[in-house]
């Protein structure tokens, strides 16, 4: 590789006209190091220099353009060149001459269609879950007249998958938060001397409202996206076009047993959840209150009606319904390219959470009078 | 520049697992040769590709590109290094996140010399060189055909002015007018450029349009490497079957016949 150089100045013998010497290989990689001093040299000779390029050795697109630029985009009159280099700087000379197409500029006009689009947007994603649903149940009804077409391998897969691989993380969570919580709380309730209400509070917050909505955050975060992810490669890889040609439904086959198996798998990791979490509870109480494991599970039917039980429990199904909906809803949206995965997983994670407090707060005060003392 | 060999592979050795893939496998490529790298499914053509690429290492033996280690040097010598090959893959592997011209414009944006006025204009001439239309720089990938595909891919591999072109199965996926258009394109682009190529191919179309040599990779090494004529009259069971073929003989009596 021989260093480019280019020497631009008055020489004696061409009158007023400054002349530029250049040598040596006029190639991307020799001139990227000094790419900005060539283009200001070069630009400041400008087109009306007499130009000599008999020096240089190669000459590749990226040393063509520099010059074609720095020339105006015109031939300079008086050039100095073989024929080799002229037929390179020529087909930079002949596809500048047509520009691209431009990507269009985003104007006022273009927000206003942008906020319609979006509220538009939002209505149609109403519309597809809706749709989603309606034809979940529609296979329901299918399935159960032809009790031998449940994908019952697929469900239990599905099982597996968010239920019993979630234990672990959700066990550690729930006990970090039981701890938390029970400390926090006898700290307070120990200045009033209400030592044994600890129960109370451990046993409604963690069975009636904390269990079922950290199980549902971590679920939306472990599952939910993993769905849509899922659904999404498999649009990006045409498997959902092969399930489709094949005659097989993908509700069925792909979005159905998500939606059982994370129903079904939700109340029992809420129940298993809450368990350890309370268990933590207990920990936390007895180091910091003495209160014994006996008293604590003794006391803990007796102020904590056993309604808030179901309750957490039903909660917990729903919940998992709607974030498995909401997952597959988004992964069949993906288009397959990897923005839209990402944009649809991220929009199928945080639109699962606010679904499932929306929920929530539904529950809350549908279930107002029940189970809670007074 | 030195007239060291663009790729020189010695004793290149792999293993999957408990699987024996190259034993021993030496080759050493000239400036601007067309080698193509020929052998059945799973004798490890691709695997070869990468290691020269550096996306995988062997397990035992040397690469060198251009006359150098390719793990050696700085961090920065050896990005300069990968700058001076382009690499088409075979499913094209443009950014499905970006349009056709910021995929081409896409490395010599990362080299942060280029102005954008100049990404224009190399970009423009890029699509040209691949012949496609101005228009279709606004597209995006998950719109293209597969032919579109592959010409963008090179257009992309051609980007940093490479010395070295490798290929992937290029004419894999396409019907045979497209594929026979495609060889001709990176024929003439391989004339012009003075490029040296690497490919690895199934198709003997191909590789009768295209190579100058043959690099033909069995039983764990490289059985042979010679020109095409001379490859047609090596005996071995594989050479019988892949170009002595009815296949073969009709593809190598073809590319004859046009030049």
């Amino acid at each position: 590789m021989r260093a480019p150089t280019a020497s631009c100045g008055l020489s004696a013998g061409s009158g007023a006209r400054p002349e530029c010497r250049l040598e040596g290989d006029w190639t991307l990689r020799a001139l990227a190091p000094r790419a900005d001093e060539f283009r200001r040299l070069l630009a400041r000779a400008g087109q009306g220099a007499s130009w000599k390029l008999d020096g240089v050795t190669r000459l590749d697109s990226f040393g063509a353009t520099l010059l074609w630029h720095a020339w105006r985009e015109q031939w300079p009159e008086d050039l100095s060149a073989d024929d080799e280099l002229r037929a390179v700087i020529g087909r930079i000379a002949a596809t500048a001459a047509e520009p691209l197409p431009e990507a269009r500029a985003f104007t006022l006009t273009d927000a206003i269609v942008v906020l319609g689009a979006a509220l538009l947007g939002f209505a149609n994603h109403l519309a597809g879950f809706v749709r989603l649903a309606g034809q979940l149940c529609l296979d329901i009804a299918y399935l159960l007249r032809h009790p031998g077409d449940w994908p019952l391998r697929e469900i239990s897969a599905n099982f597996y998958k968010v239920g019993a691989k979630a234990t672990p993380v959700a066990a550690l969570v729930g006990f970090l938060i039981g701890v938390v919580l029970s400390y926090l709380s006898a700290l307070q309730l120990r200045a009033f001397g209400a030592d044994i209400y600890i129960v109370n509070i451990l046993g409604l917050g963690i069975v009636r409202e904390l269990g079922p909505v950290l199980v549902s955050v971590l679920v939306a975060g472990r599952s939910g996206s993993a769905m849509t992810a899922q659904l999404g490669v498999m649009r990006v890889t045409e498997e959902l076009d092969a399930l489709s040609a094949m005659g097989i439904s993908r509700t069925v086959r792909l979005v159905l047993p998500k939606v059982v198996a994370l129903t079904v798998a939700m109340p029992l990791l809420v129940l298993w959840t809450s368990a350890v979490a309370l268990f933590g509870g207990m920990v936390s109480a007895w180091v910091q209150l003495d209160l014994g494991f006996g008293f604590f599970l003794d006391t803990l039917p007796r102020v904590v009606p056993v309604a808030n039980l179901y309750i957490g429990l039903a909660k917990g199904a729903v919940f998992g319904l709607s974030i498995a909906l909401v997952a597959c809803h988004f992964g069949l949206r993906v288009r397959p390219n990897t923005e839209s995965l990402s944009t649809n997983t991220t929009a199928s994670v945080v639109s699962a959470i606010t679904v499932v407090i929306l929920i929530d707060a539904v529950f809350a005060i549908a279930t107002r009078s029940i189970g809670v003392p007074g | 520049m030195s007239d060291a060999p663009v790729i020189e592979l010695r004793g290149i050795v792999t293993r999957f697992g408990s699987n024996l893939v190259h034993d021993g496998i030496d080759l050493s490529v000239a400036r601007g040769e067309v080698v193509a790298l020929v052998g059945g499914s799973g004798s490890g053509k691709t695997t070869l590709l990468r290691h020269m690429i550096g996306l995988t290492r062997p397990a035992r033996g040397e690469v060198s590109l251009f006359g150098e280690p390719l793990f050696s040097g700085s961090l920065r010598e050896q990005r300069a290094r990968r700058r001076r090959f382009g690499v088409l893959f075979q499913h094209g592997a443009l950014f499905s996140a970006l349009n056709v011209a910021e995929n081409i414009g896409f490395p010599l944006r990362e080299l942060h010399v280029v102005t954008p006025k100049e990404i224009r204009d190399l970009v423009a001439l890029k699509l040209a060189m691949v012949e496609l239309e101005p228009s279709t720089a606004l597209l995006m990938p998950a719109e293209l055909s597969g032919g579109m595909v592959k010409r963008v891919a090179l257009a992309r591999a051609l980007a940093l002015e490479p010395e070295l072109l490798l290929l992937d199965e290029p004419t894999a996926g396409l019907d045979p007018d497209r594929s026979a258009a495609f060889v001709e394109l990176v024929r003439s682009l391989q004339a012009q450029l003075e490029l040296t190529v690497v490919l690895v191919t199934h198709d003997i179309d191909t590789l009768a349009a295209l190579s100058s040599k043959v690099a033909i990779l069995a039983e764990r090494r490289i059985l042979s490497y010679a020109s095409q004529e001379k490859t047609m009259e090596l005996d071995h069971p594989f050479v019988a079957s892949f170009f002595r073929g009815e296949f073969g003989r009709r593809a190598i009596a073809r590319s004859r016949g046009k030049t």
